[in-house]
């Protein structure tokens, strides 16, 4: 199938969009390039099926953001929301990624290979995020469901009022969150970590990483707590 | 929201193009801030007690027209002070050998409408209301040369659009600082100085941390120890970015609320709210580029 190319410093943004929500959606390609991003915003959000988009330079805010089933890969770094609410498929950033990535993803993969700034994971409901480089802080911060493998360091409240998303670090922890607790690695978590490093395509040994899961203990209000947790 | 720039060149041959390179990085911040700009641009300093104010005239009556070679006819008459006079529509740059304060008493009580934007040997300023190529096109930025410059596009939030409020904001001499974000604490600041003598021009929150980091480098701070007073004592959110004659300085506060990106290369140190308004500089595609983590100081040496 014919290979698309679009490049952003003589096509708009929205006719780039526009294909991939329609044209590339009824099987008119199912590989597409894009050339000169520049830092825009909003490329290749929303996507809805199985199609390969590989961004070469540095992306804006929200790319990826929204994705269901494609595959986006960003050959540069990632700016603020890259691949924020994730339904499912991939988005790949080789470079560094900003603020509040994956925050809300469902589904899916991200992987961002170089560092990943603060609130990286906020509110995870289900999406698996594995970071070849460190995290900011309060990164995982009120994540519910899903997974995240850090290969790097950890800011400050890692995981703060962590619900059910299981997070694996390598590095070091600058603090964990209320309600964060260090557990055992299981052999399950072994597994778990070694699928998504393969994943990934990052080379780590499964069996360095910690995990940190919640305590449950805000689960349910304490008007006995005083406050103080 | 607000869009910051800064440029500082690291080639001497790049000093003549500064302007030049600058102009798209304020324009491509023209979403994050359409309804001023400003820039402080840095540059050889004058000799000896040779001082120099960027003067703006949008607030008079006469505006664009005002009388700027009749001004300096007027402080010669007057306080027998030779005055060179750089006009550029409602922006002027005097040049004179005396204190400025002398000049510029006069200037308040004989022209109180005229605002002064900057002082020093070495800062040239300019900021209006307007989008940032209205700005650009009107002080013709892309003209500029020096060694480094500090650029803002506002998108105002905690006070009004007027050109005295746009940034960059000064205080003292040589001394200019651009802002994303708000502070939670300015009134507070403002409380604490101004028994200090230190006399506020406008209610924005920006010059309250402008008018605190400047207090604690008169007060004998090194750059770096003033902006670590900076962050025990200023409170919000924020992007700080600043000129000295001879220093760029980044700061984030410790949430990294307002964005900031980093392009260096062995020509230029690079910063800007958003890649988009870096992607077009030269050798960019092999520059070094990252995003300064919160509560860590950047400076850089002209």
């Amino acid at each position: 199938m014919e290979r698309l190319t679009f490049d952003l410093a003589t096509t708009p943004l929205r006719e780039l969009n526009t294909f991939l929500h329609n044209d590339a959606k009824a099987g008119k390609t199912s590989h597409v390039t894009v050339l000169n991003p520049d830092g825009a915003h909003n490329i290749a959000v929303g996507l809805d099926c199985p199609i390969a988009v590989d961004v070469v330079g540095h992306a804006g805010y929200y790319a990826g953001g929204m994705n269901k089933s494609a595959t986006v890969t960003i050959t540069g770094s990632a700016g603020t929301g890259v691949g924020e609410n994730m339904m499912s498929g991939k988005v790949h950033v080789k470079g560094f990624a900003s603020n509040g990535a994956g925050a809300s993803a469902h589904g899916g993969l991200l992987v961002i290979e170089g560092d990943a700034g603060l609130r990286c994971g906020i509110s995870l409901k289900g999406g698996d995020i594995v970071v070849g480089g460190s995290v900011g802080s309060f990164s995982a911060f009120m994540a519910q469901a899903g997974r995240m493998v850090i290969c790097g360091d950890a800011g400050d409240a890692l995981g703060d009022s962590l619900y059910e998303a299981v997070l694996y670090v390598k590095g070091s922890v600058k603090s964990l969150g209320a309600d964060a607790q260090y557990e055992p690695m299981s052999e399950a978590d072994i597994a778990a970590v070694a699928s998504l490093l393969d994943q990934a395509g990052l080379d780590h040994d499964p069996k360095s990483f910690k995990r940190i899961a919640s305590k449950r203990s805000l689960y349910h209000w304490n008007a006995d707590a005083n406050q103080e947790y | 929201m607000c869009g910051i720039v800064g440029l500082l060149v690291k080639t001497p041959a790049l000093r003549e193009k500064l302007g030049e390179l600058m102009v798209p990085m304020l324009i491509g911040m023209t979403e994050r801030g359409p309804d001023s700009a400003g820039l402080a641009v840095f540059g050889n300093p004058l000799a000896g007690n040779e001082r120099k104010i960027s003067v703006y005239s949008g607030l008079t009556e006469d505006g664009a027209d005002f009388n700027w070679l009749g001004l300096g006819h007027a402080l010669k008459e007057h306080l027998g002070v030779q005055v060179s006079v750089e006009p550029k529509g409602n922006h002027a740059i005097l040049s004179f050998d005396v204190a400025p304060a002398i000049v510029k008493r006069w200037i308040a009580e004989h022209h109180p409408k005229l605002h002064i934007l900057s002082t020093g040997r070495s800062i040239d300023l300019y900021k209006d209301i307007g989008t940032p190529a209205e700005v650009a096109a009107r002080y013709g930025f892309a003209g500029l040369t020096g060694s480094h410059l500090v650029g803002h596009t506002r998108m105002a939030t905690e006070s009004a659009v007027t050109p005295d409020r746009a940034h960059p904001f000064t205080a003292g001499e040589d001394f200019c600082l651009v802002h994303n974000g708000s502070l939670s604490n300015p009134n507070g600041i403002r409380r604490m100085l101004e028994p200090r003598g230190i006399r506020f021009e406008t209610d924005n929150d920006t010059e309250a941390a402008c008018r605190f980091l400047e207090w604690r480098l008169r007060e004998g701070d090194d750059l770096e120890t003033a902006l670590q007073k900076g962050f025990e004592e200023l409170d919000g959110f924020f992007t700080f970015l600043m000129g000295t004659p001879d220093k760029l300085a980044l700061i984030r506060d410790p949430f990294a609320c307002k964005p900031a990106v980093v392009a260096e290369t062995d020509d230029y140190v690079a910063i800007a709210s958003e890649f988009r308004s870096l992607a077009h500089l030269p050798g960019i595609n092999h520059a070094n580029v990252f995003e300064p983590a919160p509560e860590e100081m950047y400076v850089w040496n002209a």
